[in-house]
Parts: structure tokens; sequence; C-alpha cells
């Protein structure tokens, strides 16, 4: 016989939301292959529009690898809520007994998860496709990286969430997330372009920044995400 | 059942609506809707598709927000406050007009998953468990894609019935099922009923659970046009208002 | 009915010609009154309404913010009317700011564009914006519209500080070849200067009412339809 229901902490709940996104992908794998490969197409290419030099390519390359993920991104994000539409999972989800924050923040958690994947492909081959070295500052970049996809993964799961509810959303949360991300593409590109310069360094300033970021959103994401979710 | 905790049946939540009106956009789903179910009523909604049942069982469920007027849930405990909406939804179950399953998941997984948002312990037993009654037991490691439609509905019922809920909101249970899997339905909301619990269900037709209703409420074009009241002659209304089954699928055949 | 019609009426007459009268004021101090600079000369002018036109614009943003918050907190359709009052308006003067910049920077500096740390964030404000109407186009329902359109105000309004920040302090480490000087300002430019943040700011705050009470009237023009369908499809049948 069971007992009956009892409410379920945020933590728990949060991780229950998490284990299950990562269940659902890893069955198919779909998303995750996808976007891999649409992020070392755009790299791919990035070599035949702008023809980098070596030198050229430790410049920019900061910049290509952000948008280049950020693009990535906001292809990858989307079905994170459409997913839920098609049998009304989400329903499923508000209707159990947890903080409606535990649904957004597990969804955020689980994409975060997924673009880190997706880094850990990425990484190593635009090294090898331009000549990057990036042993060398291999622990700070990891951490650039994991603040910065932090929070494209907030606010990208956010959107994702207002997204769902209209029209043209496929085309519509890249538009919302590429203008909101921009304080955070200026630091995680210039935090990176620092670290592969010839003299590689880590400027605090755009670690403040990124973290100042990340904490914002992911408190506005607390503050307002639920409301996303009513009906 | 546990002593410690307090039981789900015990709670006996009245649900009632203050003149709700539900409209999305220029369309208006529910019209000045203001109702009163007593704890341990079995309520039988019938209408048309159309008429507005789906949309009042997501706002009893607390899915969505009434455009105006007031859903509360209280206590049969007299001048006790209305409750919030957490605390209500330890009390509700549903089965809605989607299944609300993952298809990418075997039963087995879909039934742990909600057993742990319900905070019950020991999700792992209750999942297997729950699904010996629905004859899911053979098909508990397979994906609920390859499931067959009246599967897909045994599991949505079953999944509903996790946490022993109080309310239970059915939506067109019976569709899709076939003839024992209405009996299965049938018997276990019989014996739902002797706990006490309190049972809203839609129908457009005519089914064996329908018989079991002690109130029937008929709507139209979003608006409640009969109600036999929890005294009243409530088959009248099913026998009016739903649907005869003309036809019966046999799943021998 | 009457008398509030005529007091409205008054009242919008009232507040058309005291704005008028400042920003008369303001073209004054501007073009005639404020001493010529150094460098630029007449061309210069246009500063003060350029700077006048951004802050005027953050000034509408506050006003969205204000109506989004008040949205999602007490849910009355009003506070919606203002942030969409506010978003409009807001962008108009965007744009204004960004067009007499590049009226500016043309002649004096020979780009159409300067990549410095105010234009660029001026643009950054105008992208961040201009995607709220866009995404208020593309949902249907009124009730999801307004909760969704809060929800993401409220994102583009925190992240405002941060697109200032991030874009002064990399303008900050990488100097853009072309800075936008405005030259030194002496006491009597100051003065045009603040003349024009009141007139424009004046005139944002009547825009937004007058396009708020506008939507108002939407809104009672939707009501009495669907009022009248429902009485001519007989009531409750």
């Amino acid at each position: 016989m069971n007992q009956g229901a009892k409410s379920v902490s945020l933590t728990r709940a949060t991780f229950a939301v998490f284990s299950k996104e990562l269940r659902v992908e890893f069955r198919s794998f779909e998303l995750l292959t996808s976007t891999i490969v649409f992020a070392l197409v755009v790299v791919f290419v990035f070599s035949f529009a702008f023809n980098p030099s070596a030198a050229d390519s430790r410049r920019f390359g900061a910049g290509f690898l952000w948008i280049a993920l950020l693009f990535a991104s906001s292809l990858m994000l989307q079905p994170s809520f459409t997913r839920e539409r098609t049998n009304d999972t989400l329903a499923a989800l508000v209707l159990a007994p947890i903080d409606p924050f535990a649904i957004i923040a597990g969804k955020l958690f689980a994409n975060f998860f997924f673009l880190v994947l997706v880094e850990l492909i990425l990484l190593p081959a635009f090294s090898v496709l331009y000549n990057v070295p990036l042993l060398g500052v291999i622990g700070q970049l990891a951490g650039v990286m994991l603040l910065g996809t932090f929070g494209i993964a907030t606010v990208g799961t956010v959107f994702a969430a207002i997204a769902s509810q209209a029209r043209m959303r496929e085309l519509l949360l890249p538009l919302l997330l590429v203008p909101v991300v921009v304080p955070l593409l200026i630091a995680c590109s210039g935090a990176t372009m620092a670290l592969l310069a010839d003299t590689p360094e880590l400027p605090l300033s755009w670690v403040a920044v990124m973290a100042c970021f990340d904490l914002m959103f992911f408190t506005a994401a607390w503050l307002f995400g639920g409301y996303l979710l009513e009906e | 059942m546990s002593a410690s905790a307090t039981t789900t049946a015990d709670t006996g939540l009245s649900i009632s609506f203050t003149d709700v009106e539900k409209r999305y956009g220029s369309h208006v789903a529910l019209r000045r809707l203001s109702l009163k179910i007593a704890p341990g009523e079995f309520v039988a909604l019938v209408g048309a598709n159309g008429s507005g049942k789906t949309t009042l069982l997501r706002m009893a469920a607390l899915l969505s927000r009434p455009t105006s007027g007031k859903i509360q849930f209280q206590n049969a405990i007299p001048n006790s406050e209305a409750l919030a909406p957490a605390d209500i939804k330890l009390h509700i179950g549903m089965v809605g007009h989607f299944t609300m399953l993952y298809d990418e998941l075997s039963a087995e997984e879909n039934l742990r998953f909600f057993a742990k948002l319900s905070g019950l312990d020991n999700p792992d037993r209750i999942a297997a468990e729950a699904l010996i009654p629905a004859g899911l037991s053979p098909r508990a490691k397979d994906l609920v894609r390859t499931f067959s439609r009246g599967m897909r509905q045994r599991l949505a019922i079953a999944r509903a019935l996790l946490a022993d809920p109080s309310i239970l909101l059915l939506d067109e249970p019976a569709a899709g099922l076939d003839r024992e899997g209405a009996a299965w339905l049938a018997q276990t909301l019989s014996s739902l009923r002797k706990t006490g619990a309190t049972v809203i269900m839609s129908s457009h037709g005519q089914s064996e659970a329908l018989t079991l209703a002690t109130r029937a409420i008929a709507m139209r074009n979003g608006t409640l046009i009969e109600d036999s009241g929890p005294n009243g002659n409530a088959r009248a209304i099913i026998e009016r208002e739903a649907a005869p089954i003309t036809g019966i699928w046999d799943s021998a055949q | 009915m009457a008398g509030e019609r005529k007091a409205s009426i008054a009242a919008q007459a009232i507040s058309s010609i005291v704005v008028s009268l400042l920003i008369g004021a303001a073209i004054y101090g501007a073009l005639i009154w404020a001493p010529l600079e150094r460098t630029m000369g007449f061309l210069q002018r246009i500063f003060y309404f350029h700077v006048a036109c951004a802050n005027a614009a953050l000034f509408a943003y506050c006003i969205v913010f204000v109506g989004n918050m008040g949205y999602l907190l007490r849910r009355k359709p009003e506070w919606d009317w203002l942030a969409t009052a506010g978003v409009e308006v807001g962008l108009i003067f965007t744009t204004i700011a960004l067009v007499t910049g590049s009226i500016w920077a043309k002649p004096a500096w020979g780009v159409w564009w300067v990549w410095d740390a105010r234009t660029t964030s001026t643009l950054a404000l105008w992208l961040l914006y201009i995607v709220y109407p866009l995404l208020r186009g593309l949902v249907d329902n009124p009730e999801r519209r307004a909760v969704i359109s809060a929800v993401f105000g409220a994102f583009a309004f925190l992240d405002v500080p941060l697109v200032y920040f991030s874009i002064w302090w990399w303008r900050t480490q990488h100097p853009p070849p072309i800075v936008f000087k405005t030259g030194k300002l002496d006491g009597e430019m100051y003065k045009a200067l603040l003349m024009s943040f009141i007139a424009l700011a004046a005139m944002m705050v009547m825009m937004i009412w007058r396009r708020y009470e506008l939507e108002g009237l939407r809104h009672a023009v939707e009501e009495l339809k669907i009022e009248t369908e429902y009485q001519n499809d007989g009531g409750a049948k």
C-alpha cells in the first residue's frame, strides 16, 4: 500500500528532472550528435569564409569558437521544451507537487551538461584544425568555458520556454537569445582571446562579468521562470 | 496505510469554482462557471467535444489559471483557510487528454520518475507494483513508444493512481481502452470511491465507469447547462447528454 | 462619461502645449543659445539631441520594466499596456539616437558608423528591445503574450547595465580608431543639454501616455466584440 504523496525538496526534484532529461537524450543521442556535427560544420566553414592564417586563428579563434557555440546552443536548447509538448508531459511535470523552478533548473543543468559535452569535442577539433595550442592554458580555459556555457544554458533554457509558446520558435530562440547574451559573448571572447594570446593571461574583469551574468540570470530564472509554466 | 503521515484519503478536500471564466484570446472556453464539489462525490462531466470539459478539468488540476473568478480547495474542517497550490497538488491525480508519458522511456522508467516527483518512498517498488493491476508487467521494460493506444492509456491511468490521490480527474479515460481495460478502470474507480476519494470524470460517450457517477454535470459551449446536484438524478442527465455506444470492437475478433 | 472625456481632452491639450513649449525651448537652447563648439562648429549641436534621445529611451525602458513587474504581480492588463507603450516609444527614441549619431559622425569623422562605447551600446540596446514587439506578434493568446513579454522584458532590462559595462570595458581594453568625442562641455552647454533632457523626457512621457490610452481603447473594443458575439450566440444557450 502506498502512502500519499509528499512534497519533494527543490534539490531532489531538480535532480529527478535532470536525470530524466539525460536518460531521454541518451536513448537516442539524436540531439547531441546533431549539435556536435553542426558546431563542427560551423568551425570548418569559418576556414572557407575567412581563410585565416595561423596568427589570425590565434587572434580570431576565440570569437569563432563562441559564435559556433552560441548558434549551436540556440538550436540545441529549443527541444528541451518542445519535446514536452508531444504528449503534454509538461502538464505532468506541472501537476507534480514540486516547485515549478525544479522543472526549469533540471532542464537548465541538463542543457548545461549537454553543451559541455559538445565542447569536449569542439575544443580539440578547433585546436587541431586551426593549430591553436590549448593544453598550456587548459585549466583556465575550462573555467572560462564553464562559466560562459552556464550563462548560455541559463538564459537559453528560459527563452526556450518562452519560444515554445510562440509561433516560429526555431527562429525565435536565437533572436531572443543573442542580443541578451552580448555581454557574455564579449566577456567570453575577451577572456578566451587573452588566454590564447602569445602571453596567456586571464583577465579577472571578464571573469567577473561572466560570474555576474550567470548569477544575475540564474536568479532571474528562479524569480520569473515559474510564470512561463502556467497556462 | 501509514498512520504517521496524513493519508491523502482522509483529507477530504472540497473544490469550489466561483464565477470562473477562461478565455483564450477571443475564444471563451468557460463562461461564468460556479460549482461546488464535495469530497467523495463521483461527478460525471458530460457534453460534446469543445463544451469546456477539458478546460474545467485542467483548471481543477491547477494546470490552468482562470481568466477571472476563483477556484478554491478547502478542508472539511470548518473555518480552515484555503490551501496553497503546492499542498493541493499532493492530493491530485490526473488522466489527461494526452497520455503525459515519455515515449523514449520504458513503462517502468516513466512510473519511477513520476513516483519520485511525488515524493514516494521506494519509487522502484511502487512503479513495478503499479504495473501489475494495469496488466503491463510483461512490458515493463519496453519503451512506451512501442505501446498500443490502449496500453498507453492504461499506463496513464496507473500513473495517475501512483500516489493514492484523493482527487482524481479523468478526461475521457476510457478512450482507447479495450473491454478488459474499461472493466479494470471501472473496478479501480469503484474501489477508489470506497476510500472516499473525489472523482471528476469527463466523457462524451457512455461507458461502464460512468455508471458509478453520483452526480452529473452537462456542459455546452463552455456553459454549465445542467447539474443533477449530489442527490439528484445523475443517470437521466448522462443518458440524455452522453452518446450511446453504438458498437463495440471485440478484441477477440 | 462626457465629463471624463472632456477632462481627458483638456489634459491632452495642456500636455501637448507644455511639451511643445519645452521642445521649443530646447531647440532654442541647443541651436542658438549654446556657445559654438570649437572643433566641430555648428554640427556639434546635434549632440544635445543625440544624447538626450538616448537617455529618454533608457527612461522609457525603465517604465517598461515597471509595467512588466506590475503585470506579473497584479495581472491587470493596464500594466501590459504600459509596457507595450514604453517599448514602442523607447524604440523610437533609440532609433533617433542612432540616426542622429550617424548624421553627426559622417561629416565629423567621415564614417557613417563608429564602434565606440556609446554608439555600440545604443545599438545593442536597440537590438535587445526590437525583439520585444517581434515576440509579442508571435503569441496569439493575450494573457500568455503579456506574461511572456513581461518575463522577457525583465531579462532584457536586467541585461542593460551588463551590456553597457561590458561594451565600455571592451572599448577601454581595445580602443577603436575613432572615438566619439564630445569635446569639453562648459557651463552653458550643460544647461542646454539639461534643457534637451527635460524636453525629450517630457515628450517621451507624453507619447507613452497617449500610446497607453490607445491600447486601452483597443482593449475596450475587443471586449465589446466578445460580449456582442456572446449575446448573438444567444447568451448561455
